[in-house]
């Protein structure tokens, strides 16, 4: 299907989410689309699939021009999109999900429908089980199940708003050979957002930038990155390089610490991490990592062994007690598990304020969101509610909430869904808390991310941790052997 | 973007939506809809002494609401309140024939002791949500069954009047026990101060307060609000106990004032209206003591409507009942939006 967009707008109050963007989109053909975070590059997707309408603009598809009340009126018309965050998980069975949304009959032949959709799955390489329950789909899962609903509904144009963010190494590779198998051999058309410049390169024939609602210029793939980054940035500040410090005090110890989750049981753990390290975790997504993060914040309890942070006994502790013993635990749901969609950030702010009395202080927490949001360069302001920001900058917000002065931090994908720039700048406040003996505990899917920012690396398959090893010393190719379970 | 006049507006159009579809229920059994719905006004405001009954009925019609606006705000389905009056009646009853006292003493003992019978059988349905993992709609039904149980039980065991009349209920109480009345009618002054501090502290509660800004946080989203620092539990057990302590004040309000004794079904339904109240004014605040007004006014008109008219004052019900369906009918905007909003990120 070929697509045009002509002179979209789209503002929010004074913010120019998309101000007067035109592009065409031609089938069989994969496009990228980039641009800092806030750039609208979400915005105008939700246009094209019918999920906000915009100020003005026109939406042409093979010569017709369209309106779309809803996702469905676009789905009708051929437009299917994959949304950068995961809407609400519905109690569902992943056949009834699938079902939903499609116009058929009155009456569904549940047998056959679910004998298409495996069938479906089968040609795109997705293992699909139509009696599952939603819940206990992972995000990559959810993800496939999405895209297959999509095309079962006809979808001729298909969006993915920054798929690869919290999918597993595998589950990407198998989103990219189905996106290729799509656009060559089915000839449709596939819009894919993302700030990873590589995966950009590596699958895209054309890309698109966006800046502050502007369309900036375009290229043919492939490229030089640094090309797109200019196009994407203003200016880039220099990188810094990293400060390796010397380390002596014991932040975090665990001695033999058993924890448990119902669906996995970890091998006893030891593991030592020092105040001022930045000690970084690999792994496939469920393997375990998460679950040593959660124990260490407090949310799990540990069966036997020990733990401590300094001095202090941790075994018995709860998440709160853990938080105002100075550990700040960053879940990687930002909408989901961390803000509350509804409420303002000075909102936010006045509920993390730890020396709140019984009124809220407005004016306080007004001025202190407002200097955190200047100082974070979160763009929005105090009054925002936070689901108004982009997904970029409420991962900022989610960082400028994190209390001043703490003793270890532990991260589930600290810079998931940040642009290169904001990534940079991200690391850099960590790094700052380093100084103060801040300890830093990481989960990241990008190996890159965890060889450059850790002192030093663990990696963990099937619930086993691997030894630990330096980050000088060892680079992504390696953690790729020791994830697939190699000693 | 914001709809500002729907959402000025929203509470009036159920109402006239309810109001355009009774007339036509009305004129499709050949009566009158002019003279049916004058009726009722007149059944509402035709005298001083109607207009304070329709006051005395809305006070604890106001409390319970109150409560629920915290429960609301908390997430919280609070379906229990009916008991939760229940058990604010039982504890008054109890102070009041089991102690003689000066009546300010008498009275103060009485509430209190309402307020904590309301409040601890809200607790018990918070506790078995936050510990047992019994939804609160289905821990405060059973608990709803429970009190009615233990009233019949009381008022015809324990305190079942010596002369044992046909009448099914305790002896009434003595003047010191009672609240004072206006004027020979039902409405205690009294009891309308105390619905209005009520109310006032609910209001600066769910505004400035950090309680108010916990349970709003953990009533959008309570995952995140537990990572964010709020003990989920504790303040959900606690926003169950404050409604149910203000329930349990709707209740001695109606033990001590509305009648003068404990008798069979005492909260006549409050609990559940005002949950129909809190929903009809859309969760906002200031809305709520209106539309509790109308309701009462509306169900007190329909009394006096069967006196004067061949219809059954059951048309008040029917009426108020309409109006929540249409509520539910045309969606609550702020939910809605809410909604949207929800999913509008990214
Ligand atoms: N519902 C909304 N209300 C108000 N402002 C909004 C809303 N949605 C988006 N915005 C604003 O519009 C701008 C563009 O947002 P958009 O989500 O399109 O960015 P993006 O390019 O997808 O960024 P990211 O890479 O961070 O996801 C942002 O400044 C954001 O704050
Ligand atoms: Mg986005």
């Amino acid at each position: 299907m070929r697509v045009e967009l002509q002179n979209i707008r789209k503002h929010f109050g004074e913010v120019r989410a998309n101000d007067d963007i035109s592009l065409i989109f031609e089938p069989g053909k994969i496009y990228g689309l980039l641009g800092e975070n806030g750039a609208g590059k979400s915005t105008l997707m939700k246009i094209l699939s019918g999920f906000q309408k915009p100020d003005g603009g026109k939406i042409i598809l093979d010569g017709k021009a369209r309106r779309f009340d809803s996702p469905a009126d676009a789905l009708a018309a051929g437009v299917g999109m994959l949304y950068q965050e995961p809407l609400d998980m519905p109690p569902f069975l992943v056949l009834e999900n699938y079902l939903l949304g499609q116009r058929r009959g009155f009456a569904v032949n549940a047998r056959q429908a679910a004998k298409d959709l495996r069938e479906l799955g089968k040609k795109y390489g997705f293992d699909i089980q139509p009696e599952e329950h939603i819940r206990d789909l992972s995000l990559g899962e959810r993800q496939q199940l999405e895209l297959l609903r999509l095309l079962a509904g006809g979808a001729q144009l298909l969006i993915l708003d920054e798929p690869t963010t919290g999918i597993s190494t595998e589950q990407k590779v198998l989103l990219f050979d189905s996106m290729r198998k799509l656009a060559k051999d089915e000839g449709k058309t596939l819009i894919l957002v993302s700030h990873k410049l590589d995966e950009v390169q590596d699958l895209c024939s054309q890309v698109f930038v966006l800046r502050k609602g502007k369309l900036v210029g375009e290229a043919k793939l492939p490229c030089p990155n640094e090309l797109l980054v200019n196009l994407m940035f203003e200016k880039l500040p220099p990188r810094r390089e990293r400060a390796s410090r010397e380390q002596k005090q014991v932040a975090l110890e665990l001695k033999d610490a058993v924890v448990a989750t119902p669906r996995l049981e970890l091998q006893p753990l030891n593991l030592t991490v020092y105040a001022g390290e930045v000690f970084g975790l690999a792994g496939l997504e469920g393997s375990g990592q998460e679950i040593l993060l959660k124990a260490c914040a407090g949310l799990l309890p540990i069966r036997s062994g020990s733990m401590q942070l300094g001095h202090q006994p941790l075994d018995q502790l709860d998440y709160h007690a853990a938080r105002a013993g100075g550990i700040s635990y960053m879940a990687a749901g930002r909408v989901e598990e961390g803000l509350v969609a509804g409420l303002t950030l000075t909102e936010h702010m006045a509920l993390v304020d730890q020396e709140a009395g019984f009124f809220v202080d407005w004016a306080g927490s007004r001025a202190r969101t407002k200097e955190r949001v200047q100082h974070f360069q979160v763009v929005g302001t105090s009054e925002s509610t936070v689901e108004q920001l982009s997904g970029g900058n409420q991962q900022r917000f989610l960082f400028a909430m994190l209390p001043s002065s703490l003793k270890l931090i532990l991260l589930e994908h600290p810079t998931r869904g940040l642009d290169i720039r904001s990534t940079d700048w991200i690391w850099q406040q960590l790094d700052e808390r380093r100084k103060d003996g801040t300890a830093i505990l990481f989960i990241s899917a990008d190996l890159d991310e965890v060889v450059e920012r850790s002192d030093r690396i663990a990696v963990f398959s099937g619930g086993r941790m691997s030894r630990v090893v330096d980050a000088a010393k060892t680079n992504a190719e390696e953690l790729g052997h020791l994830i697939g379970g190699e000693q | 973007m914001r709809p500002g006049w729907l959402d000025r507006i929203w509470p009036l159009l159920p109402v006239l939506a309810a109001l355009a579809f009774t007339s036509v229920l009305l004129l499709l059994f050949k009566a009158s809809p002019v003279v049916a719905f004058s009726a009722m006004l007149e059944g509402a405001f035709g005298s001083s002494e109607r207009i304070l009954n329709v006051i005395a009925f809305w006070i604890p019609l106001l409390l319970c609401a109150a409560g629920l606006l915290i429960t609301f705000q908390a997430g919280l389905w609070n379906i229990g309140i009916e008991g939760q009056i229940i058990l604010g009646s039982i504890g008054a009853t109890w102070v009041a024939l089991s102690l003689e006292l000066a009546a300010p003493l008498q009275i103060t003992l009485e509430i209190l002791a309402a307020m904590a019978g309301g409040a601890l059988w809200a607790g018990i349905a918070g506790w078995l949500k936050t510990r047992g993992g019994v939804h609160e709609i289905f821990g405060g039904l059973a608990l709803n069954n429970l009190a009615i149980i233990l009233t019949n039980y009381l008022i015809s065991g324990p305190w079942q009047p010596p002369e044992g009349g046909s009448f099914r209920g305790t002896v009434p109480f003595g003047e010191h026990a009672l609240l004072p009345l206006f004027d020979g009618s039902r409405f205690s002054p009294l009891a309308l101060i105390l619905a209005g501090t009520a109310f006032s502290i609910v209001m600066i509660a769910l505004r400035n307060s950090t309680w108010g800004l916990k349970l709003k946080a953990l009533g959008r989203n309570s995952r995140s609000a537990f990572l964010l620092g709020v003990s989920s539990n504790r303040e959900a057990v606690l926003a169950m106990m404050f409604c149910g302590a203000l329930a349990g004040l709707g209740g001695a309000v109606r033990v001590l004032s509305w009648f003068d004794s404990l008798r069979q079904s005492i909260s006549g339904g409050i609990g559940y209206l005002a949950l129909l109240v809190v929903m009809l004014a859309a969760y906002r605040v200031l809305w709520v003591p209106f539309v509790a007004f109308f309701f009462s006014a509306v169900l007190n008109g329909a009394i006096v409507l069967q006196l004067r008219t061949q219809l059954h004052s059951s048309l008040g019900d029917i009426l108020t009942g309409v109006m929540v369906l249409f509520v539910l009918l045309l969606g609550d905007p702020i939910r809605l939006r809410g909604l949207r909003r929800a999913k509008d990120d990214g």
